[in-house]
């Protein structure tokens, strides 16, 4: 058995230090993982609980993120609790086998320090990897401080695990802006956070010798597609409910609350931003400083990326009069991710706000407040106008001439 | 938990023992694949945890709603089937040590298949990571010299003057123009307790392998000469005397290396033949029976001469 931490109730932690304290007190079975910047600490902190007793499951130092993932594959599809974590090029390199995780219906847990994607090279924090894991059919929960980190971590293996879901799902963070910077984080001893959890009940599990199992088979025109539908139903009806429900017995047992879209301020907001990561938290602040100025200003986070919460976000955005949506990477060639997903939400609705983009921070570049407030002082003219009176979609905290599309 | 060393008395009770690999999968009449497969399982009565990477063997096995496997298998991509059963090895040693097996007194061998595709070239690093790190684990490359299973085209496995779709023969070309990678001494070097060359054709030879390789605790590579009736071009009928060229002529020698250094030569044909014979014997080389490339099958004997002398000469060195 491995050895207990007594716990402070408050613990002084980054996001890769409460990310490390959720896997070893969820007691996972098989870590499979490469290091890489900004998750190595991530790594690092479980090789330490390893090597004093603290966990006693598998840690296997492989030789790339995408062996890995494919350790994590074998592992999960053995029978027990897998989890792993990654950043940026080693994401990328992970892709294929994401997809394969997802089809083959396993709950492995990924934490994501969000990072760059090169060229050129860039260890800071930005959302080009967690946009690249969007369509992977994983579950994807966005943390947007280290407190979050932890609590999620936990959410994310009941659901992942739940035998009518069993999908695979990631915890996203912002490299460095999270995963490095150390705030107060309210902790649960070893024996409730293991109990949220529960013990892993395996199914069609490899190593039960009795029950030969067949994973990851071959299905072309004939049955590919019912398999691709069956896991977005799982996805659409199962895991949303399920996610919801953690949610409910997680403020339940730690008074923290969740919700698959976070808001601030939207109560009575005119004009709001929505974003995500450690940026929902800078821009609470603008929009605290707004209101006391008398502007009615609110800020959506999405906290459940996938599956995308639809109809949570068109009910929080029904009465708003203009939106930015923030982009943390570059859409190469279109309006950011969170500009369409808006849009696509709110498209067969009655509200019919004025919606632009901000495509902002990446490679790490500095989200500031003054930004924000020149976003909003935007929002505000576009309300007033009832139409854009900017491109819509605009470079934010770029070096140089402006730079606008659209 | 020792297991047993499974007692073969003929080939007629062998090829019967244990039928986890079933009949009914879609690989060609005369695959060599679905031969030495059954000789692995076959080898040994303990539970097996299988895994396959993309080729041949995988999707001519698995496929949707049916499949030819009663052991767990598993596959998930064409260069990851090392790892993936490496995932299933720790996954068990994890549930072992924590008392969560759901048969605990059952130790199960894992094995992973791979072509030489999925061994030479795209694989690779995988195995390399998992030799490196010490699974307890077998990889059997059953290596036909070419991506078969996607009509032909070159591999590191495919041998010089071997015409393939990627690398064909033609009026200014005699086909590959690489000497094959050698895989064998390559998984020697990573230190592996057990490395060892097979031929389906040669059984007893290969199986006594097989069960060193099982009964070996840690990574186990074999390295299984598998004639494919389809890119080789002979007829289905003749895939087991083309196995027999092949080692007979000693362009497959039948070998083994214990922790990387002692090697032993395990067959020693009473009649050598000339490779010419096993190129004959074998469509892709038919190009080089003509004038112009000729020599070719002069430079292929004095190479499998070569290497034949100096696996002598290793086997007396022991290092």
């Amino acid at each position: 058995m491995a050895e207990t931490i007594e716990l402070r109730d408050i613990e002084v932690w980054d996001g890769n230090m409460a990310a490390s304290q959720a896997l070893r007190q969820v007691q996972v079975d098989v870590v499979a993982a490469y290091p890489i910047t900004p998750s190595t600490p991530i790594v690092e902190n479980y090789a330490n609980f390893e090597a004093n007793g603290y966990v006693d499951g598998e840690f296997v130092m492989v030789e790339s993120e995408h062996a890995a993932m494919s350790g994590c594959i074998g592992a999960s599809a053995a029978g027990g609790r897998v989890a792993t974590a990654t950043s940026s090029q080693g994401f990328a390199l992970m892709v294929e086998t994401l997809y394969s995780a997802s089809g083959m219906r396993l709950p492995i847990i990924l934490n994501v320090a969000n990072r760059a994607l090169g060229a050129p090279l860039n260890v800071n924090g930005d959302h080009s990897d967690m946009y690249l894991g969007r369509d992977s059919g994983w579950i994807q929960l966005d943390a947007y401080n280290p407190q979050h980190v932890y609590d999620l971590n936990f959410i994310a293996f009941k659901v992942a695990e739940d035998h009518d879901v069993r999908l695979p799902a990631m915890v996203h963070q912002d490299g460095f802006m999270t995963s490095h910077t150390a705030q107060g984080v309210h902790t649960m001893t070893d024996e409730v956070g293991y109990g949220f959890v529960g013990e892993f009940q395996p199914m069609n599990d490899m190593l039960d010798l009795d029950h030969p199992v067949t994973h990851g088979v071959q299905t072309e025109e004939d049955w590919h597609f019912e398999h691709k539908a069956r896991q977005q139903h799982a996805l659409m009806t199962v895991a949303l409910p399920k996610i919801e429900a953690a949610f409910d017995a997680f403020e339940k047992l730690t008074g923290r609350r969740y919700n698959l879209v976070e808001t601030h301020q939207m109560e009575d907001a005119e004009i709001a931003v929505i974003c995500m990561g450690s940026s929902v938290e800078t821009a609470m602040e603008v929009v605290n400083e707004l209101r006391a100025q008398g502007i009615k200003a609110g800020v959506v986070g999405i906290r459940v990326f996938r599956p995308w919460p639809l109809e949570q976000l068109a009910q929080v955005l029904k009465n708003v009069k203009a939106i930015g949506a923030l982009d943390r990477s570059s859409p190469h060639g279109s309006v950011g991710m969170l500009f369409n997903e808006v849009a696509g939400t709110l498209f067969n609705t009655d509200a019919k706000p004025v919606l632009t983009n901000y495509i902002y921070g990446l490679g790490g570049r500095d989200l500031t407040k003054a930004h924000l407030v020149g976003i909003f002082n935007d929002l505000k003219a576009n309300m007033d106008a009832g139409k854009p009176t900017t491109p819509l979609q605009q470079y934010i905290g770029l070096r140089g001439p402006k730079l606008s599309f659209f | 938990m020792m297991s047993e060393i499974k007692k073969i008395k003929n080939l007629k009770e062998f090829s019967t023992s244990a039928d986890r690999f079933e009949g009914a999968n879609l690989l060609c009449p005369g695959c060599a694949h679905s031969i030495i497969v059954r000789e692995v399982l076959n080898a040994t009565n303990d539970d097996l945890i299988l895994a396959a990477s993309t080729g041949c063997l995988e999707v001519c096995t698995a496929v949707y709603p049916y499949t030819s496997w009663d052991a767990s298998w598993i596959h998930i991509g064409f260069e990851n089937g090392s790892t993936a059963v490496a995932g299933a090895e720790a996954m068990y040693k994890a549930l072992k040590k924590k008392g969560r097996l759901k048969q605990p007194d059952r130790k199960p061998k894992f094995v992973a298949f791979g072509g030489d595709g999925a061994t030479y070239d795209i694989g690779f690093q995988w195995i390399s990571g998992c030799f490196e790190r010490g699974h307890d684990m077998m990889y059997v490359c059953l290596d036909n010299e070419v991506y078969a299973n996607t009509g032909g085209q070159r591999s590191s496995s495919t041998p010089i003057g071997s015409s393939a779709t990627t690398s064909p023969a033609g009026r200014t070309s005699y086909g590959e123009k690489k000497n094959k990678k050698d895989m064998m001494a390559i998984m020697a070097a990573h230190g592996a307790p057990y490395v060892a060359q097979v031929s389906p054709s040669k059984w007893k030879d290969m199986v006594a392998k097989i069960q060193k390789g099982f009964a070996t605790e840690g990574p186990v590579f074999i390295n299984a000469v598998s004639p494919c009736t389809t890119e080789w071009k002979f007829s289905p009928e003749d895939t087991i005397s083309i196995a027999d060229l092949a080692t007979d002529s000693l362009v497959f020698p039948l070998y083994e290396i214990i922790n990387g250094t002692e090697l032993n030569i395990t067959y020693r044909p009473k009649n050598i033949i000339p490779v010419r014979d096993y190129l004959g014997a074998q469509g892709r080389f038919k190009h080089l029976f003509t004038k112009q490339y000729e020599y070719l099958i002069d430079e292929w004997q004095t190479r499998v001469d070569a290497k034949w002398e100096a696996l002598q000469r290793r086997e007396e060195a022991r290092v």
